[in-house]
Order: structure tokens, then C-alpha cells, then sequence
């Protein structure tokens, strides 16, 4: 254990010009300046998306409105899905993942540092194709035009016959040039996880954090295979005269449908399992407690890998499956509730008997139980397959999966990032902002997709542009539309936090949280190299053992 | 030039207006039915609003559960004054409320799956009856098509049925097919909904039981005007429904007087797309238009069926569904009036 910093004999640190700052990030292959990129790309497209979801809003706040054409709201959709899911997502995720990992496990760096920038300016080329096809596609009138075929794209949509001209082929290069790159980064989390452990951190000493991205990155591999393959067939359909989701060449569109979700499911678990990382790391810090069940807990998580696996085709309760694969997918679907419930069980026994402080870190945390609670048992209702038939490609399932991507995983990235930001600039983000953002996007977000549910259940199917007065969903709209409002200014007061405090933040120090995993052991920012000297570790918390010598945890473990 | 341009633009926008004010008034004097899921009219529909109470009632008690220990322990255990310096005890953990915690979710999801496996079987494995009523559906972009093959009745966007006695059922078998993207069937108070998936023919039931006009819309995104595919189901008694299939297969109205207007519609791309009885007119791409007049909506039930919709439509379809494949016919005056003069006919 080291928190020592190196001093360099006889080199003067000098004022460097800015392209040379501007040279060393874009070249770097640091797994924390990818991961710094990784995340202010990530946030750079939760920005331009969100954007998105205020013009859909406001279309969508009075019946019969004419804000924007169908046409547009058509790609607006598109684009909104698409850019949250790959291009802020999977980045942000993989963004903390990088930071993180090596300076948990101990490690300087990633095992494959090369790979690792190869793999962000893939990503990093995929949103900017997606982006590129306003000018770059000319779509149906002639002009650039965004993709307009959902973000699941199903088939014959995609067909040349219903998509001439190139915004779906940017589409589909967006996504096969990201998935590479995720491939990359998913190969490169669990080489160094498994190959670059500091000495005296074995597998079960890791911190739940590490865990929980090895589960990911599994599943990575495993999902985002089939979503590149179908990518391929996609364009070979498009180009070289393939009929595999052609039908009107005797195409399947259910083919797409099961390739597209047998991605799509996992994915939502590859989306909200480093969320859980989160959860794991931050509760118990500011629970004052170990954790609880760690070994459950990993073992839960490792289940939720295997099961989501499995339960792809609930997002097809529509499409006349027989009964007999309609009851197995929902029986499955229900079961990935059991692990999930099991974690957030064990998150609750971690609070338990502890002192919880209330820093904003805690209260995204303490948000996101709750939410992710009430995402998980809307997700039990559309398990239920039969319910599923009346619940699913309506607002419903629009206000489910927003409270586990808005209310899991943006409130566990929002406490992954007041909790991680002093560690990654060395300043504290400002609390009073911190609470104010907290409080406006709680109430925000509860305004837009608590009330997002009952239209649904009203009859108002997704992806329209607009609807029919008279039918009980206009005051709900409304209100749905000023609660995203409420949230794009907390989203500011978030943006403004963020630039204030990286120049006027109080100095964070090596750990302000009083935390017990190895990041915290070094300085703020770290040292490129990390640690001056490679850490020995003897339990899972080893900076408890640093404060705590009379009662270490190596005694219990 | 520029005067013209204008006064097109004018024209789109008194279309959009005009649209606008006939379809709050068209809403405004609906029937009762509406589009609640928890309103059920029909068997399977019934059959899932119980499944639904159940599925609430159970996942509202581990909600209030879970809430409770959660509100407890942030208000148990927040930090107090007095504390500060001191830790809790560290607790790691205990097989003993593990194992509560694992087995008392795996017996309610149990219990939670046979209840769907039941309803998923009685929905989806029901018998055909021989009395039932067969309808073919075909989704169009952006509009429906329904042939009832025994009783030789083609009709478009809405869907007339019998009621059907639970004593002496008559139900609805619809077969369900899709002339070009994906589309998805759904009243929601008479059955969940299923896909139109093309090259993929699927089956779905219903047996309404009152009488009424049910609400309903496509509900899978399948291009431009997903929006306004509307669908409307009129669940009429048997004898309403037995005139109302008379009607239809009446053989198309000749009308001398409109003979201009016919001359326009058969010289013209109109009758590529729509058909018209037995008349050179035999487009599948649009609309059968035989009986049209017998039908309360067009443009798939985006404006009510008026003379001054239908020229609208026929003039500009994109001031009352922009988008939709139907294109502007570029008719003068004269020419425009004579084809809603023949259409009026079309009884």
C-alpha cells in the first residue's frame, strides 16, 4: 500500500501549450483520461438526447399538436433511443468502469491500453456516424436526414423498399462500429480483472465493483456478438440482395426480433449491473457498514447474468409465440426478480443498523432503491404475459423501462459521479447544487414517468406523434411534458455544478469520504502510474484495515 | 409564383384547422367505450384485467414491504448528532435471513406464473366454435383492411361484430396478416393486442358483450402516420349486424347523375389503389371503396366521413394525415366536386 507520490528528479513542470494538452488526451491510452472521455462523451450525448426528449415532449403536450411533423418525430425517437442506449449508456458505464477498475483491483493500468483507446474512438466514430447522417444520408426527400426506424429497428422497416436512401444504413454502421468497440472494451475489463489483480486480492477480496463489471463484460461479449451479426445481415439484405429480413422476399421479421432482443434484454442488464456496482461501492460507505452478503450478492449477480440470458423474447409477448414459449419467458422473466430483489434486500441489510449520512452521493443511492423497486415490479407485471398483452408497446412499458434508465441507472450515475468526481479532479462538487439537483430531478422525474404509466393503461400506444382528444390522456401529457421540463434544469443546475466546482471546489484530499477501497488510498486526481508501489491487500476493504488495526477485517474473512 | 405558394400554404393550414376543430368534435361526441384497459367488454380482456388485479395486488404488498423497510431504516439509521467519529458494528451478512429472503420471492413468483399460465392458455388455446365469425385482417400502412370470407364482405377501418351471448356464444376469430410492415392490433377493452407481422399469420379472438363502438388504434410503430391508424370497432346485436352485412354485400349503386364523377375516378390513378364493386376499379392498395358511405370515418379514422373531409382529402391528404400514401390527385374545381358527388353515392 502506497500513498506516496513518485517525485521525478530535474523535470520542471512548465505551462504547455494547448494543442499539446489537446495531442497527449487524444493520443493517450491512460485508462483514466479514456475513462474521463468516455464520460464526457457520454455526457455530451445525454445533452443532445435529452434535447430530443424535450422536442417530443412538447409535441406530445396537447393533442393534435403540430410542434413538429410526424416525419420528425419519427427520427426524433429513433435518435433518442439510440443515443441513450449506445452512445450515453454504455459509454458512461464504461467509462467509470475503466477509471475504476484498475485503481480497485490495484492495477496501473488496463491489461490491453492500446485496445482500450482503439475500443473509445470506435464508440466514439459510431455516434459520430449517427450524428453525421443529417447531412450525410440523403434520405427520403433528398436531403440528410436523421434514421427514422426506431431504435429497435424492426424489420421490413429497415427493407430498402420502406427505407430508401442512407439514414438507416447510418444507423446500422453506427451501431456495428460501437458494438466492435464495446467488444474491445468488454475483452479489456475482463482481462485485467482476471490478470491484474495487486497481490493478496483474490477473487472473493474484490470489490463488488469489480465484480459486478466482470459480470457485464461477460455479458457484453455474449449479447452485442448477436446485435454486430445482425448489423451484417442487415446491409448484406440492404445491398448484396440478402432475404433474411426482407419479407417480401420471404424474409422473417421475427428473425430481426429475436436477434435484436436476444441483445436488447442483456443489454438492459448491461446497462443497470455497473449501476448496481455503484450502489454496492457507495451505500456502504455512507452507510458506515460493510456490505452485506457479499458473497450472495456476487452470486446474485452472477445468476442475473445467466437468466437474462433467457428472457429476451418477453419483449415479443406480441407477436404470436405459441403458449407453451409465451409461459417460458415469462416464468424466466420473472425469475431475474428473484437476484434483483435478492440485491436490493442486501443493500437494505447494509443500511440497517448503520449511520447513514445523507451526502448527495446517498440520496441518488437512497433514490435509486426506491425507484429500482418500483421498476422491478412494473417489470414483474410485464413478465406476466398475459398482462403484458394489454401493457406492452404502450406508455406503459415507456414509463417501465425510463424508471429503470432514468430512475436506476441516471440516479446511480448521477451518485457515481458527486461520489467520484473529487477522486477524478481532486475538487468537491458543490452540495448545496448537489441537493438542488437532486431535489428538482426527483420531483421531475417522478412528475414525468409516475404519471407516464396511466396513459398506458388508457390505451396510448408508443411511438405516436400524436393522439386523439377525448380519451382521458391530455392533462396526463401535460403534466408528463412540464416534469421533463423540471428535469432539463436540474440536468443545468447539474452542467453548472460541474464547471463551477472543477475550478472553485473545496481540495477533496486523498479519501473525503472516509472510504475503504484502494482509489481512495492514492492521491486526487491520481499519478498516471497509479500506485508508486503495487498495494498488498488482505480483505475487501483495505483501508479499514489501515484505520482500523485493532479490528482489522482480514480477522473475519 | 409567390402568390401562389401562398395561398397554398393558406389552404394546408385552414386544412389543419379544419381537421383539427371536426376531429375535437368527432371526440367530443363519442360513445361511453374508451381505451381502459380495466374497463373489459370481452373474455380475454376480462380474463386479463382479473389476472392484472391480482399481478397489482401482490407486487402493491411487496411495494408496501419493501417501502416500509427502506423508510425505516433511512429514518432508523440516518446519522444523528452524537455519532460522529463512532462506527456501527460491522455486520457482514447471515445465511439464516438470506435464505428467507431467497425462498419467499422464488414461492410468489411461482404462484404469480401458474396465475399467467392459466390466462396465456385460455386466451391463446381457445377452440375455434363453428358458429364463430371469421375476419381477416390486413394491416396496411397506415390503414386497415377486413374481409369477412364467408359472407363475401370486404370493408376498411372499421370493424363491425356481433355481441355475442355468453349463453350462446358467437365470437370474433380474426386472422391476422400484414400487407407490407408490422403493425399491431389492439382494442384494448375487448382483447390484448396482437401483431400483423408479414409472412407470419397470427390468430386472435374476441366475444364483446354489449353492444357499442370499442376505440382502438395501431399499436406497433409502422412508419409515418403510426399515429393515425385508428381503428374502430362497432359491436352491433345480431340484427344490426345481420343489416349491416346485407348492406355490404349489396351490389355497388349505380347512379346515372354522377356518371362525371365516375369518368373521373376510372380515367384518373384513383382506381389503381381502390376498388369500387364491379367496376374497372380494382386497386388492393387502398381502401375498398364500395360501400363507403356506410362507414363514419376516413383516412382510417383520422376526420369524420363528410362531404367537405372527403374533398379535402381527395385534394390534400396531408392536411388531415401528413404522410400517408394516398397522393394529392391535382384535380380542378369541377373534377373534384363530381368525384365526392360520385363517392356520396357509394352507399
Amino acid at each position: 500500500m502506497s500513498s506516496n507520490a513518485i517525485t521525478i528528479p530535474g523535470v520542471q513542470i512548465n505551462e504547455k501549450p494547448w494543442v499539446d494538452t489537446l495531442h497527449e488526451w487524444v493520443t493517450t491510452v491512460d485508462h483514466k483520461r479514456l475513462g474521463v472521455l468516455y464520460i464526457l462523451y457520454a455526457l455530451l450525448f445525454l445533452v443532445i438526447a435529452g434535447v430530443e426528449a424535450l422536442i417530443i415532449r412538447i409535441q406530445l403536450m396537447f393533442p393534435h399538436n403540430h410542434f413538429v411533423s410526424p416525419q420528425v418525430f419519427n427520427r426524433l425517437f429513433t435518435m433518442h433511443g439510440t443515443t441513450m442506449v449506445f452512445f450515453m449508456g454504455m459509454p458512461i458505464l464504461f467509462g467509470f468502469a475503466n477509471y475504476l477498475v484498475p485503481l480497485m483491483i490495484g492495477a496501473r493500468d488496463m491489461a490491453f491500453p492500446r485496445l482500450n483507446a482503439f475500443s473509445f474512438w470506435l464508440s466514439a466514430l459510431g455516434g459520430f456516424l449517427l450524428y453525421f447522417s443529417l447531412v450525410g444520408a440523403n434520405g427520403l426527400y433528398g436531403a440528410g436526414n436523421a434514421p427514422d426506424v426506431g431504435w429497435w429497428a424492426y424489420a421490413p422497416l429497415t427493407a430498402r423498399a420502406f427505407s430508401p436512401g442512407h439514414s438507416t444504413d447510418y444507423w446500422t454502421l453506427a451501431l456495428l462500429v460501437s458494438g466492435f468497440g464495446s467488444i474491445g472494451t468488454a475483452i479489456n475489463i475482463i482481462a485485467t480483472i482476471l490478470c491484474m489483480r495487486c497481490p493478496g486480492m483474490k477473487l472473493s477480496r474484490m470489490p463488488l465493483l469489480a465484480w459486478l463489471n466482470l459480470v457485464m463484460a461477460g455479458m457484453v461479449l455474449i449479447a452485442v456478438s448477436p446485435l454486430t451479426a445482425a448489423q451484417a445481415m442487415l446491409l448484406i439484405d440492404r445491398y448484396l440482395g440478402g432475404h433474411f429480413f426482407d419479407t417480401q422476399a420471404g424474409g422473417s421479421a421475427v428473425l430481426w426480433m429475436h436477434f435484436f432482443w436476444i441483445f436488447g434484454h442483456p443489454e438492459v442488464y448491461v446497462l443497470i449491473i455497473p449501476c448496481f456496482a455503484f450502489m454496492s461501492e457507495i451505500i456502504p460507505v455512507f452507510s458506515r457498514k460493510p456490505i452485506f452478503g457479499y458473497p450472495v450478492m456476487v452470486a446474485a449477480t452472477v445468476c442475473i447474468g445467466f437468466v437474462s440470458m433467457s428472457v429476451w423474447a418477453h419483449h415479443m409477448f406480441t407477436v404470436g409465440m405459441n403458449s407453451y414459449a409465451n409461459s417460458f419467458f415469462a416464468i424466466t422473466t420473472m425469475a431475474v426478480g428473484v437476484p434483483t430483489g435478492i440485491k436490493i434486500f442486501n443493500w437494505l441489510g447494509t443500511m440497517w443498523g448503520g449511520r447513514i449520512q445523507f451526502k448527495v452521493p446517498m440520496l441518488f443511492s437512497i433514490a435509486f432503491l426506491f425507484q429500482f423497486l418500483i421498476a422491478g415490479l412494473t417489470g414483474i407485471m410485464l413478465g406476466s404475459a398475459a398482462f403484458a398483452s394489454q401493457l406492452s408497446l404502450s406508455y406503459f412499458v415507456v414509463a417501465h423501462f425510463h424508471y429503470t434508465l432514468v430512475g436506476g441507472v441516471v440516479f446511480a450515475v448521477f451518485a457515481a459521479i458527486y461520489y467520484w468526481y473529487p477522486k477524478i479532479t481532486g475538487r468537491m462538487l458543490n452540495e448545496t447544487l448537489g441537493k438542488m439537483h437532486f431535489w428538482l430531478f426527483l420531483i421531475g422525474f417522478h412528475l414525468t414517468f409516475d404519471l407516464m404509466h396511466f396513459p398506458g393503461l388508457l390505451g396510448m400506444p408508443r411511438r405516436i406523434y400524436t393522439y386523439e382528444p377525448g380519451r382521458g390522456w391530455n392533462t396526463l401529457n401535460l403534466l408528463v411534458s412540464i416534469g421533463a421540463f423540471i428535469q432539463a434544469i436540474a440536468i443545468l443546475l447539474f452542467v453548472a455544478n460541474l464547471i463551477i466546482s472543477y475550478f472553485k471546489g473545496a481540495k477533496a484530499g486523498n479519501d473525503p469520504w472516509d472510504a475503504w477501497t484502494l482509489e481512495w488510498s492514492i492521491s486526487s486526481p491520481p499519478p498516471a502510474y497509479n500506485f508508486a508501489s503495487i498495494p498488498v491487500v488482505a480483505s475487501r476493504r483495505p483501508l479499514w484495515d489501515l484505520k482500523h488495526p485493532e479490528d482489522p477485517d482480514s480477522r473475519y474473512e | 409564383m409567390r402568390r401562389m405558394r401562398f395561398s397554398e400554404l393558406r389552404s394546408l393550414w385552414q386544412g389543419i384547422v379544419l381537421a383539427f376543430l371536426s376531429s375535437a368534435a368527432f371526440a367530443a361526441s363519442e360513445p361511453a367505450n374508451g381505451t381502459n384497459i380495466f374497463a373489459p367488454a370481452s373474455t380475454p380482456a376480462k380474463l386479463v384485467a382479473l389476472l392484472s388485479g391480482f399481478v397489482l395486488a401482490i407486487t402493491g404488498i411487496i411495494f408496501g414491504v419493501v417501502f416500509t423497510l427502506l423508510a425505516y431504516s433511512v429514518i432508523k439509521f440516518r446519522e444523528r448528532a452524537g455519532d460522529a467519529g463512532r462506527e456501527p458494528p460491522q455486520v457482514y451478512g447471515s445465511t439464516q435471513i438470506e435464505l428467507a429472503w431467497t425462498i419467499t420471492p422464488i414461492l410468489i413468483v411461482v404462484v404469480l406464473f401458474l396465475a399467467t399460465a392459466r390466462v396465456i392458455h385460455a386466451v391463446q388455446d381457445a377452440p375455434q366454435p363453428p358458429g364463430a365469425i371469421a375476419v381477416t385482417a390486413i394491416g396496411h400502412q397506415y390503414w386497415w383492411e377486413f374481409r369477412y370470407p364467408k359472407l363475401g364482405v370486404v370493408t376498411a377501418n372499421e370493424l363491425h361484430i356481433p355481441v355475442s351471448d355468453p349463453a350462446n356464444p358467437t365470437p370474433t376469430f380474426l386472422t391476422l396478416l400484414s400487407a407490407d410492415t408490422d403493425h399491431s392490433f389492439w382494442i384494448p377493452e375487448l382483447a390484448g393486442k396482437t401483431d400483423l407481422i408479414p409472412n407470419h399469420p397470427n390468430r386472435m379472438w374476441m366475444d364483446p358483450q354489449r353492444t357499442g363502438i370499442f376505440l382502438g388504434q395501431c399499436a406497433q410503430y409502422c412508419g409515418v402516420q403510426h399515429a393515425k391508424m385508428l381503428l374502430r370497432v362497432s359491436v352491433d346485436s345480431p340484427e344490426d349486424f345481420a343489416t349491416w352485412v346485407r348492406g355490404q354485400q349489396q351490389p355497388v349503386v349505380r347512379d346515372a347523375r354522377v356518371a362525371a364523377g365516375r369518368r373521373v375516378f376510372e380515367s384518373n390513378a384513383c382506381m389503381n389503389c381502390h376498388a369500387v364493386g364491379a367496376t374497372p376499379a380494382n386497386g388492393r392498395f387502398g381502401p375498398d371503396l364500395t360501400h363507403l358511405m356506410s362507414r363514419v370515418t376516413i383516412a382510417s379514422g383520422a376526420a369524420r366521413n363528410t362531404p367537405e373531409n372527403l374533398r379535402l382529402w381527395i385534394q390534400n391528404p396531408n392536411a388531415i394525415k401528413p404522410g400517408s400514401l394516398m397522393p394529392a390527385m391535382q384535380l380542378n374545381d369541377a373534377d373534384l366536386d363530381a368525384v365526392v358527388s360520385y363517392m356520396e353515392t357509394l352507399r
